[in-house]
């Protein structure tokens, strides 16, 4: 094996004090007056800040003054800054990866609590990367094309945002929605906070416009299921659930949902969460986009337990008429789709409120979630904007609204749902604008922080609704005997901890402000999409602050709520995710780390041993040489086949055997 | 530091996930043990038993392998190479008199923070309790054998002992 | 010019190794004919003293076969080290512990014990162990020691080529003796003989499938018979981790291959690797499962270490006793 030769190794060494996040608990100097005496070493310095402009000027200059071959920066963990070095190191003169970064913040100063255990563990990592950086080689980026066309998961507000944003700037979107129509959770919203804009009112000219874009192929009622490929160039396949309508040809006109055999709706309505009815044969909202209706086989007399009888008239076929657009026997299909870049918009899913029990709900009508409530007053909801109970008539003189149902709590969610408190204002203000009713806000902690959201909460104040501070202990409908006005109530118990004592106080409604969750499939989604989970099971970025909607793979993009709970100008705004994709695509390539394997050509024995190990076959067996060869196309570099070589002729760049072994004897080799 | 005898783990890290994990553990401030130098790799199916060997040589007193739960390696099945070497090798340390506890295998994901702080910690104390493994150490200590050979058998040519059909030894009668 | 002068010596082991001096056949007397042998124990009578009396370097090569395990190899092997100008590690047992480095898996007791006092072949309740000196009538005479431990000659001294094999074969013999004696040497610590694993020539090869998914390991005796390569039936073989040169006799003979030749120059434990090699091909997933197939391979020091525990990382069994 080639190693470099002595007399052209000469490294640098920085240590990075970051302020005092590492220096604070590991002595800088010290571990820079350790290393300069290390071989190879011929310059050791320590640093306020090393990514800084003037940190990274200053390796710039020691590499031309000192004649540096080599350099280490000990700071913070390379998944943040090892991209900024290579390019300081670059530009310095030197190839990128004659670099190697020590990672003492997140794996030093910030875990340990004694400074000498943490300096000695500096100078060990240090050791170790002087070691390993002698070994390193030059190496060039590949690039990869992007292929030119995006995909967007998901069509609420942050994937019709996104793919907006793509399609204006010229470039071929597909946007795959796995329900009838696009539009999201918004969609069923009636007002938006704190402006009160009617939500349809912004959302369905966003949504008509992407349908008819030139440049959006709208896939609604469809799935992805599988993403083959790599970065920049990935296969999707996208499954399309039969909707038993052919879409070109429905215009939308509905004549088929008015000769429906049921002559009445009787179906639960799943867009308004249930409360109204459709037909088998329906369109979900108004607004939906596309304009084209979908069949229920579950609820269509045409067919039973999934399979076609062809019992039913089908008056809607005769309805339909010359349009043809019905046709019962469309099956799953799946559609292949080119794509360079994904943009993962998947949002979130409602806390089951039947999961806290105390709160009644499914148990006493008269307790609705939040997105009911959504639909009760939106006008075009199932009651036309009539706010009523269960029943479909009582008016509710009295509503009690829960915070933090299924947030900030130990048992069920740890985390802030962030939109529930303004959402609760909001439904606040419009239930009392429709019943004029009492209205009580039971709270932990009053979370309004965003442009205008303090006033509103201010301006609810002044319209009279109540707000008790306290986590609701129960909602039942047992009334205390001498109480009569708790007959026939809902009774919130609560503590009330600005007065002091526990209260009982009976409504005729009671609301629960549910919170946002991860979706139920967003573990498969990741699963597909090679990324990571946080540990709510929101989908992880790749840096919260650096690279809010990047991921852990090139060219694959966050937005909206899939990442963690946000409220609808935070899912807009970060839909411009789709901006970061735009990039990409117009540069055309994707740099990717070299660290792919290749075989030894004349040591390689051929034993096969390998071909099986590579889960993206990118070894392959020459017949004719009777040797094993690597695609590095097709590597992607994870270095299973090096590891699994029994003699040794696999080697991978970056992490070559010789480069780990001499990072084990550094770690090893302070006394 | 106290000056007494402290365990020295050599980990593994999976650049995906329990690298990330550690990453996640240092920006929650989670606090836990020095003892463990990390070696960032790819995947753990990048560990080659060679590595945990060699570190053991020279003079790791545990290794720790970190790679990213099953179903969930960022390169499909590298977890599972790792697992199958793992299982073997930790016999093999055994038979080799290496207490098994010096070997950890552990899936880690990028959200798994907390569990890193927990593995490590554990993984510590254990080590703490079996005392070094001090591998350097016992190389030296089987190599005196020949020191104290060459330095008898210096003595005898010094000595120029006509009786030399074969080198005599220190060795009692019986050995 | 005076031809140069070479010596053989035997320390730990059986004898095999001398054998491939013989199966050189007719080339030997070639080889007499251009050098003088100055030491060959084996097969003609020289004494310590003659060679301690000559001058440093004066052994052009001496070629060392068997591991040092006792305290009068250790000295041969430091004698000839200093008498000549090339030491090659000659076989298996010098290159990396061979079969005696097995040992390594025992203390010294327990080999003794086993030995002089509990093997089954000992006469019942006689307890004799060898003396290192004994004294009868005013008369001493002493044997050597036992080590410890088993090690490469280079563990004891320093090295410049190694011949490889169990024993190494003819064809590399007169390899490394011819390159001696046209002088056309290799970089010294070179493994005389190619630096790429066995498949390459074995005449197996061809029936290698491309997914192994183990899911059985079974033993040689099992599937002696057929043609395939031996690891697509499941049988360890240790030729992906082991050096070429032998050309694939056992194979070809019908036998897995067994590991002599060490592994290639790019592998600090071939143990370690074909560990590594195997493991990774296993189909099971399950911690459970992956057990039951590696159940089959109930003895990995011995099965992957069985020539190189001595030279493989650890060396030796860690929890033995070392006595003084």
């Amino acid at each position: 094996m080639d190693k470099p030769t002595n007399q052209n190794i000469r490294i640098g060494f920085y240590v990075c004090h970051c302020g005092s996040n590492i220096a604070a608990m590991v002595d800088c100097p010290a571990v820079a007056k350790y290393v300069e005496t290390l071989p190879h070493v011929v310059l050791s310095r320590d640093y306020k800040y090393m990514c800084s402009d003037p940190g990274q000027e200053l390796i710039q200059k020691d590499i031309a003054e000192h004649k540096l071959t080599r350099v280490v920066v000990a700071s913070c963990s390379p998944l943040l800054h090892e991209h900024t070095f290579r390019g300081a190191v670059e530009a310095g003169g030197l190839n990128p990866f004659f670099f190697h970064m020590v990672n003492i913040r997140e794996h030093d100063s910030w875990v340990h609590t004694d400074k000498a255990e943490a300096t000695t563990k500096a100078k060990e990592l240090a050791h170790a990367a002087i070691m390993r950086v002698a070994m390193h080689k030059a190496l060039e980026v590949k690039r990869v094309p992007v292929h030119p066309d995006a995909l967007v998961i998901g069509g609420g507000i942050a994937g019709i945002h996104a793919a907006m944003t793509l399609a204006n700037a010229g470039k071929k979107v597909f946007l795959v929605e796995r329900e009838p129509s696009i539009g999201g959770h918004m969609a069923k919203f009636d007002k938006t906070f704190p402006t009160l804009d009617c939500a349809a009112c912004i959302l369905t000219p966003k949504m008509s416009e992407a349908g008819s874009h030139p440049n959006i192929t709208l896939l609604s009622y469809s799935e992805v299921t599988k993403l083959d490929g790599y970065v920049g160039n990935y296969t999707v396949t996208v499954k399309r659930k039969p909707r038993y309508i052919i879409e070109d040809k429905c215009t939308g006109c509905q004549e088929c949902v008015a000769n429906c055999v049921y002559k009445e709706a009787k179906f639960p309505d799943e867009f308004n969460e249930g409360l109204g009815k459709r037909k088998p044969v329906y369109i979900p909202f108004p607004q939906a986009t596309p304009q084209v209706v979908v069949i229920d086989p579950k609820t269509c007399l045409n067919f039973r337990n999934g399979e076609l009888t062809g019992k039913c008239k089908k008056s809607c076929v005769t309805a339909c008429g010359e349009k043809q657009a019905i046709d019962f026997n469309q099956k799953e299909t799946f559609l292949e789709l080119k794509v360079g870049t994904v943009i993962v918009t998947t949002g979130f899913k409602a806390f089951d409120a039947k999961r806290m029990p105390q709160y009644g709900y499914g148990k006493f009508p008269n307790v609705f979630t939040a997105l009911e409530i959504e639909r009760l007053v939106n006008s075009s909801g199932p009651t036309g904007g009539h706010v009523v109970l269960r029943d479909g008539k009582t008016e509710p003189k009295s509503i009690g609204i829960i915070h933090c149902v299924g947030s900030r709590d130990k048992k069920t969610n740890r985390w802030c749902s962030r939109v529930c408190c303004m959402y609760s204002l909001k439904l606040a203000h419009l239930l009392k604008e429709h019943t004029g009713a009492e209205i009580y806000n039971f709270y932990i902690d009053m979370r309004t922080p965003g442009k205008g959201y303090e006033e509103f909460y201010d301006k609810l104040l002044e319209e009279g609704v109540h707000f008790i501070r306290g986590r609701v202990g129960e909602v039942t409908d047992w009334a205390m005997s001498k109480e009569e006005m708790e007959k026939g109530k809902l009774v919130i118990r609560v503590e009330d901890t600005l007065a002091g004592y526990v209260r009982r106080i009976p409504f005729d409604m009671v609301v629960l402000a549910t919170g946002l969750e991860p979706q139920e499939d967003a573990q498969s989604i990741r699963r597909m999409l090679n990324m990571s989970c946080g540990t709510e099971g929101f989908f992880l970025e790749r840096h919260p602050k650096l690279a809010p909607v990047s991921t852990f793979t090139e060219g694959i993009f966050l937005a909206g709520c899939c990442q963690g709970p946000r409220d609808i100008p935070d899912s807009v705004a970060q839909a411009g995710a789709a901006a970061e994709a735009l990039v990409l695509i117009d540069k055309g390539y994707i740099e990717q780390e070299p660290n792919t394997a290749y075989i030894l050509d004349d040591e390689c024995c051929g034993c096969k041993s390998c071909i099986p190990l590579c889960p993206y076959t990118a070894i392959t067996f020459d017949a004719a040489k009777k040797k094993a060869v690597i695609n590095e196309a097709l590597c992607k570099g994870c270095g299973t086949c090096v590891a699994g070589c029994p003699s040794g002729s696999i080697v991978q760049n970056l992490f070559d055997d010789e480069e780990i072994f001499s990072e084990i004897e550094g770690v090893l080799a302070h006394e | 530091m106290s000056n007494e005898w402290q365990p020295r783990i050599v980990a593994f890290f999976c650049n995906w996930c329990t690298y990330t994990a550690a990453d996640l553990a240092g920006v929650s401030r989670l606090k836990y043990a020095s003892n463990t130098r990390v070696i960032r790799l790819m995947c753990s199916g990048r560990v080659d038993p060679q590595f945990i060997l060699d570190a053991l040589a020279k003079g790791a007193d545990a290794v720790l392998i970190g790679g990213c739960h099953p179903f969930d390696c960022h390169y499909a099945e590298g977890n599972y190479k790792c697992l199958r070497r793992f299982q073997l090798l930790k016999r093999m340390l055994a038979d080799m008199g290496i207490e098994p506890e010096r070997l950890r295998l552990e899936w880690i994901s990028a959200a798994e923070g907390e569990k890193v702080k927990r593995v490590i910690n554990e993984m510590t104390a254990a080590v703490r309790a079996l005392g070094p493994l001090g591998i350097p150490q016992k190389f030296a200590e089987w190599d005196k054998e020949m020191e104290q050979f060459t330095a008898h058998v210096q003595a005898a040519e010094a000595l120029k002992a006509p009786c030399a059909e074969h080198a005599p030894t220190q060795e009692p009668a019986h050995v | 010019m005076s031809k140069p002068k070479v010596a053989f010596y035997w320390c730990a082991s059986c004898g095999g190794c001398e054998e491939t001096v013989v199966d050189l056949a007719e080339d030997i007397l070639g080889v007499v004919e251009k050098v003088d042998i100055v030491l060959w124990p084996v097969a003609m009578d020289f004494k310590y003293k003659d060679i301690e009396a000559m001058a440093d370097k004066s052994i052009t090569a001496t070629f060392l076969n068997g591991a040092i395990r006792s305290t009068e190899q250790e000295e041969m092997a430091r004698l000839l080290r200093r008498k000549s100008v090339y030491l090659i590690a000659y076989g298996a047992c010098a290159h990396t512990g061979g079969i005696p480095a097995l040992a390594n898996q025992f203390s010294r007791e327990q080999i003794l014990k086993f030995n002089y006092e509990d093997a089954p072949t000992l006469v019942k309740g006689e307890k004799t162990r060898p003396l290192t000196s004994f004294t009868e009538e005013g008369r001493t005479v002493s044997l050597p020691a036992l080590h410890n431990v088993v090690r490469t000659l280079d563990q004891v001294v320093d090295v410049d080529y190694y011949v490889p094999g169990c024993p190494p074969t003819p064809k590399i013999t007169r390899a490394a003796v011819n390159a001696l004696l046209e002088g056309k040497l290799p970089p010294k610590g070179t493994v005389i003989g190619p630096d790429h694993a066995l498949c390459e020539e074995c005449e197996r090869k061809d029936t290698k499938p491309d997914k192994w998914d183990f899911v059985e390991f079974k033993r040689p005796h099992q599937k002696l018979m057929d043609e395939k390569c031996f690891l697509a039936q499941g049988v360890v073989c240790m030729g992906p981790a082991t050096r070429a040169g032998c050309e694939a006799q056992c194979t070809a003979g019908g036998m897995p291959c067994t590991g002599c030749f060490g592994g290639t120059s790019r592998v600090r434990d071939q143990g370690a690797k074909i560990l590594s090699s195997i493991c990774s091909n296993i189909a099971a997933k399950e911690e459970d499962e992956i057990d039951e197939t590696l159940a089959g391979i109930p003895d990995p020091v011995g099965t992957f270490y069985r020539y190189g525990l001595a030279k493989s990382i650890l060396r030796r069994k860690m929890n033995l006793p070392t006595n003084p």
